[in-house]
């Protein structure tokens, strides 16, 4: 993006009809490590890469309850996320003081967006620099949104922001047409799966992750280090798991000798009836 | 003359009545309300009947509100303003459970609920409040409170239109010995758990003899190491 005379203020239109400075805090969104968010018929989870800006010091939390039935992951200025999340908390617990409900998402969503907003149209303020996902439950069912320091919101299947989010969204398309049908777990994995991509050569571990759920009749949590190691370690032998079945599969010889070239680098014997997994080399 | 410009030390003025209101923003629904502190456990109880003027106007009504894990708190005297308070109190604390990743402890809601109270001192809550639970040592403490926030720790307190009658009954099987006598003692009871709901209960069915605004049940709430338990007892009906 090159600097030109237009982009100094954000209330001066440039010729073209864009504000550059909406556009240059959305590009601080995209500078932040990622967050990605995916939903089921009964779940939502939120998962994000956490980044330490030195060895020495802890890593930033990107994850924030709302509310009991509400969270979001952060991507970008995650101090203008951190009053965002406090305005959140207030609306929550005011609409719940005076009418003894949860506060709808799609209705928190619109008051983040119009908040964002009014940013762009003041000469003594400045957008915020914060894109959010925000995963939440109300009576129509789990819903994940996501806010944008433009004021514009909108609702996802599946989606992710932030750094290299391009690769985990690749796989999130792949993938998201199953994900309405997935448990819990099925769900996270998914989530894991697709930090892995943005992760791209790093190992995934409690460390340089995290992980959030929120689903019917369960309160939004963020899972702790344990249970999210366990969660990691469960890829890796559900990775194998997939991939002896695909050998050893019951499907007809065609599809296996597809699924092998597919697979790669692996000493498969084909043809010979039913092979054991011992005989290949795992 | 001199009469028009000095005043008249002598004649006293008839002291100036302030003038009956029309309309009250209070009314006293009534009930009574009591809280035993012990070693490991705390009891918070309070009867279910609502009144106004001499009618009932429900036999089932909490008078308790679980506030923290930890905390639980009764409170007679005008329940629509003691059910602002309770609202209130769940929204504070939800603030600080964002802000400090961890449930109030009793002392804290304690401190809290007195300065809720005083905030509005020149319009107060007509709530008289006993606050039950089990401080962040796991011992039980009772606070008990006047209108406008004034508090105490002790060993049990009784608060409401029952009050005159069960406090006497629980300072005879209670009351420790002064503070002026060393060693000191703590200011909580020797009794059981159970022997403390025992007597929960014999002071209830007592003061229902005697307090037309005690009665139909009493809700008792016991908390301790294992968690919350809730126990319900008739009282007399009339």
């Amino acid at each position: 993006m090159f600097r030109n005379q237009y982009d100094t203020d954000v209330t001066t239109w440039s010729p073209a009809g864009r504000l550059h400075q909406v556009e240059y805090a959305m590009e601080a969104v995209k500078q932040g490590s990622a967050a990605i968010g995916l939903r089921s018929k009964t779940h939502v989870v939120l998962a994000t890469v956490n980044k330490a800006s030195s060895e020495l010091s802890a890593h930033q939390k990107k994850l924030f309850k709302i509310d009991n039935h509400i969270g979001i992951a952060m991507a970008g200025l995650t101090a203008d996320g951190r009053v965002l999340s406090r305005y959140m908390r207030s609306e929550c617990i005011n609409h719940h003081f005076v009418f003894e409900s949860p506060l709808p998402v799609g209705r928190l969503v619109v008051q983040v967006a119009d908040k964002a907003q009014v940013c762009t149209q003041r000469s003594w303020k400045r957008p915020y620099g914060v894109g959010l996902l925000v995963a939440g439950l109300d009576e129509t069912g789990p819903h994940l949104y996501q806010n944008c320091p433009s004021g514009n919101y909108s609702e996802y299947q599946a989606f992710a922001i932030g750094s290299r989010s391009q690769a985990a969204k690749t796989y999130l398309e792949r993938k998201f047409e199953t994900f309405m049908e997935c448990t819990k777990e099925e769900l996270i994995r998914h989530a894991l799966f697709a930090v892995k991509e943005s992760l791209q050569e790093e190992e995934l571990s409690s460390g340089n992750c995290g992980v959030a759920v929120v689903g019917i009749d369960e309160p939004f949590v963020v899972l702790d280090p344990k249970t999210l190691q366990s969660y990691i370690e469960s890829l890796e032998t559900g990775k194998e798991e997939q991939q002896t079945m695909e050998e050893t599969g019951t499907d007809d010889r065609q599809s296996l000798q597809v699924q092998h070239e597919g697979t790669g680098s692996r000493g498969i014997s084909v043809g010979a009836g039913d092979d054991s997994p011992t005989d290949m080399e795992t | 003359m001199s009469m028009v410009f000095a005043p008249c030390l002598t004649e006293t003025t008839a002291p100036t009545t302030h003038a009956q209101p029309a309309w009250s923003p209070y009314d006293n629904n009534g009930g009574t309300c009591v809280a035993i502190a012990g070693e490991d456990y705390c009891v918070i109880a309070a009867d279910t009947r609502m009144s106004t003027g001499f009618s009932i106007l429900i036999r089932n009504y909490s008078k308790i509100h679980q506030i923290t894990e930890k905390s639980v708190l009764a409170s007679s005297g005008f329940q629509a303003d003691i059910r602002a308070l309770q609202k209130n109190l769940d929204a504070r604390h939800q603030i600080y459970q964002h802000q400090h990743n961890k449930q109030m402890s009793c002392p804290a809601m304690a401190q809290l609920l007195s300065n809720t109270l005083y905030y509005k001192r020149f319009f107060p809550y007509y709530a008289f409040n006993v606050l039950g639970g089990l401080d962040n040592e796991g011992r039980g403490c009772v606070y008990s409170y006047d209108a406008v926030g004034s508090y105490e720790r002790s060993g049990y307190s009784s608060q409401g239109t029952g009050m005159q009658l069960i406090m006497p009954v629980l300072d005879n099987q209670l009351k420790s010995a002064s503070p002026l006598v060393l060693p000191l003692q703590k200011s909580t009871t020797p009794l059981s758990e159970f022997e403390a709901v025992d007597l929960v209960k014999d002071t209830f069915a007592s003061a229902a003899e005697r307090d037309i605004y005690t009665g139909d049940a009493v809700e008792i709430v016991i908390i301790n190491r294992e968690g919350v338990r809730r126990e319900l007892m008739d009282l007399k009906r009339d």
